[in-house]
């Protein structure tokens, strides 16, 4: 799987996922499943194969030993980091004097002022509780590496500390990816007209900086018989929409299934989740925006200041890896609103838009329409040539 | 015990070293204490109101601080020219102007390191980067390279001549057999520091500017000319303010260095430019930008106007021996290289490459006033830094400091 292949072809797993996803993925065992090849049918169908036990034991096996290879190629790639996660990957470190020296001297510097006000006899239980949260925030580990429970505690320590500090109730979800779903995005370009209704629609619930005006979609407004020139393209009118001959194309983060901002980024605070989105965890971000400079899309943005939204603007459905509130100084980027795909909906922009030029699904999924449209249209992605491989697809009706 | 009393000795007689000068020295480090102050006070701006306060958007990440950074490790990995002939080859020349040399990259390496933190979003969660303690995203990103490298290099250059001035502090002579092995790592090293930085820019795809194979060799000759040309300068205020001798000969053997490295970051310039504007692509759009403007946006010709010119103009005064020789052109040669390589190192690498932007749009950076004061401080932290190593070592060598037996 691994090797050059990787940069040319997206595998969508069709044919392996589906096979599996029949329960029984008997497909390689010989008998036994034979009818169950022929027949094209999703995830949800039965094992088919009744009660002969023998091939049914035979790919349990087979299923047991995947599952142990993969268990044991993790623990190559990544090891400790794997069993130790937030805290113990924070202080259950061997290490030798000097850094453990350096690193004492590091916490007592930056949690000296908590620790007081935690400690002080006069301030108030709120405050108290404020400083715990801030110390217990400012330690914990990579959101990736954290374990269960870890992930509930630093939500549960957010959603806490929000209503602490604005006396309002928020409702932060850390729903893991579903297994056997691959989200994908296509963009029908015939159909865009230019309203930006998904820009908006993007601002609001993805509760972006509005002194800024970041916007994570951008929408190009190209002149008719030019083909696609961006750079002569204008992605910033503010003009009556649909500007006679133009045509309109919307760019966001693409998801690319071999993401380049991935790899730059120096403390992992990045990557790429089972079900293909491309996201981040805002809090182990340090701001060094190598990631901006290898992103060939546009994809990512900056909080070059705090960002701000007003109180009764703020969507209290979150995500911690989606639209929860975030801090100056770190990345942030389109998810595909995982707060909402996850939970089974579309995204916002998929929502928003009038015209139905944007389609969203699963791409294991063969009864999806996005399935259906790289089915069926002649689709093509940008920049196809760098090796990204985007899960975002451009059609024309 | 005995180590551990003569170090506390010489850094009693350092502190009396650095703190003792004539008048011209007391207000040289005034200066640049000021210039410091005032390099804090924009940084503290810029940690209370965000990365906002700069020039930087979201279509121009990276300015004045990565520029800066990108050119001074290269400073820092001239060094080696230095150390190569002297450790390596055994040529006593430069033995003198080796502890400057090496005092020169530890400063740039400083700078190197408060450049990045000053270009860092939340320069509080540093520790993510710290192996062991945070997430080292090591080998995927050349970013943990890079602080692999400097760091180590860091180490190497401080150590080493630090080995070597303790020992002479006590009178003795240092044991080649301990430091030489080290200082031919460095040169291995320096090399590295400086192509895994062109590297962290060489390996963007998305970035066509900087995506080309030759960025790295170029970063080196630009490197070997810009490095010593600066040690030339500080060699030569040296050589006018104390008594430490530094031979004619010795000069000389680092401007033949310089010139050479001039003349082969020339050629490479050429083929650069050859290959953009012969056959312009696409992807020549950052270069035609660069040298032309694009649209009507010109904001960086200025700029690589004055680069090209003195670039090539000390070049061809360096090429001819004789006038090479004379040091008040020879002088004049290695400013204007200096001033040179550091526009085209700098902001005329880092800036074009996000210009035009991925989809071709062209936003235009300017660096704000607060930049500039942390640059400026920065770079006051780095000479303060040099002065406060080159007056100890030269004290040490020249055998006024010594260690003495109560």
């Amino acid at each position: 799987m691994s090797g050059i292949g990787k940069y040319f072809k997206l595998n969508l797993n069709s044919t392996t996922k589906q096979t599996k996803g029949n329960s029984c993925g008997c497909g390689n065992t010989s008998g036994g499943c034979s009818s169950q090849v022929n027949e094209p049918a999703p995830v949800k169908a039965s094992c088919g194969c009744g009660s002969t036990s023998e091939s049914c034991g035979s790919h349990n096996e087979a299923k047991v030993s995947d599952q142990e290879f993969f268990e044991a190629a993790i623990d190559a790639a990544i090891g400790d980091e794997r069993k130790k996660d937030g805290f113990d990957q924070v202080f259950e470190v061997k290490m030798d004097r000097r850094t453990a020296f350096r690193q004492l001297t590091a916490s007592l510097l930056i949690g000296a002022g908590a620790v007081s006000t935690s400690c002080s006899v006069t301030t108030g239980e709120g405050t108290k509780e404020k400083a715990q949260i801030d110390w217990e925030e400012q330690f914990k580990g990579n959101y990736k590496l954290m374990t269960d429970e870890e992930r509930n505690a630093t939500v549960e320590r957010l959603v806490r500390s929000y209503q602490l500090r604005k006396k309002k109730n928020i409702n932060m979800s850390s729903k893991d990816a579903v297994k056997d779903v691959l989200f994908g995005y296509a963009f029908n370009i015939s159909k865009c007209q230019g309203y930006m209704d998904c820009v908006s629609a993007c601002v609001e619930e993805n509760n972006q900086d509005r002194n800024s005006q970041m916007e994570y979609i951008r929408i190009h407004e190209m002149k008719d018989g030019k083909g696609f020139k961006f750079d002569e393209a204008d992605d910033n009118y503010y003009h009556e929409v649909p500007a006679e001959g133009h045509f309109y194309m919307g760019t966001q983060c693409f998801h690319c299934d071999n993401p380049p901002c991935v790899d730059v980024c120096p403390v992992q605070a990045t990557w790429r989740e089972d079900d293909g989105l491309v996201v981040i965890d805002y809090d182990w971000c340090v701001g060094c925006r190598y990631c901006m400079a290898a992103c060939p899309y546009d994809g990512r943005r900056f909080n070059w200041s705090t960002p701000e939204v007003p109180e009764e603007e703020v969507n209290k459905d979150q995500h911690y890896l989606g639209n929860r509130m975030r801090k100056k100084g770190v990345m942030e980027k389109c998810t595909f609103c995982v707060q909402r795909s996850r939970a089974g909906k579309n995204p916002a922009c998929v929502e928003a838009c009038p015209t139905g030029a944007r389609i969203f699904g699963n791409l294991l999924d063969p009864d999806s329409t996005i399935r259906w449209v790289l089915e069926n249209k002649k689709v093509f992605r940008l920049k196809e040539d760098l090796g990204t491989e985007p899960k975002f697809w451009y059609f024309m009706d | 015990m005995r180590r551990l009393r003569v170090f506390k000795s010489l850094v009693i007689d350092s502190l009396d070293t650095i703190t003792q000068g004539s008048k011209k020295y007391h207000i040289w480090m005034a200066f640049l204490t000021f210039v410091m102050l005032i390099g804090m006070y924009c940084y503290s701006m810029q940690i209370e109101y965000g990365l906002s306060v700069t020039g930087m958007t979201d279509r121009v990440s990276w300015g004045l601080y990565i520029s800066n950074f990108t050119f001074l490790v290269g400073v820092a990995a001239a060094a080696v020219m230095l150390v190569m002939p002297t450790y390596v080859l055994k040529d006593i020349d430069f033995k003198q102007a080796v502890l400057i040399g090496e005092g020169l990259a530890v400063a740039a390496l400083i700078m190197c390191l408060a450049f990045v933190v000053a270009d860092m979003g939340g320069p509080s969660v540093l520790w993510h980067m710290i192996p062991g303690i945070g997430v080292f995203n090591f080998p995927a990103s050349m970013l943990t390279w890079d602080v692999l490298v400097l760091n180590g290099y860091l180490f190497l250059n401080i150590s080493i001549p630090f080995y070597i001035l303790f020992r002479r502090y006590q009178g003795k002579v240092p044991n080649p057999k301990i430091y030489v092995p080290g200082a031919i790592l460095s040169v291995f090293w320096a090399v590295a520091i400086h192509l895994v930085t062109a590297f962290l820019y060489q390996g963007l795809q998305a970035r066509p500017f900087w995506n080309n194979a030759l960025l790295g060799p170029r970063f080196l000759a630009s490197a070997f000319a810009a490095g010593p040309a600066l040690i030339i300068l500080v060699l030569a205020v040296i050589r006018t303010f104390t008594e430490f001798k530094i031979e004619d000969k010795t000069i000389k053997k680092i401007a033949m260095i310089v010139t050479v490295a001039a003349q082969i970051n020339l050629i490479m310039l050429v083929s650069e430019l050859f290959k953009e504007f012969y056959a312009p692509t696409h992807h020549s759009e950052s270069a035609y930008y660069l040298f032309f403007g694009l649209h009507g946006k010109t904001a960086l010709l200025p700029w690589i106007w004055t680069a090209i010119p003195l670039n090539v103009l000390a070049t061809i005064l360096l090429t001819f021996g004789k006038l090479r020789n004379n040091f008040k052109v020879l002088y004049f040669c290695c400013f204007i290289l200096f001033i040179a390589i550091w526009i085209e190192k700098g902001f005329g690498l880092i800036v074009p490459g996000f210009i035009p932007g991925p989809y071709g749009k062209i936003a235009e950076y300017t660096p704000t006033g607060i930049e500039i004061g942390v640059t400026l401080g920065i770079w006051a932290l780095g000479a303060f830094i040099f002065t406060i190593l080159a007056k100890t070592a030269i004290k040490i060598e020249t055998g006024k400091l010594q260690f003495k037996e109560k």
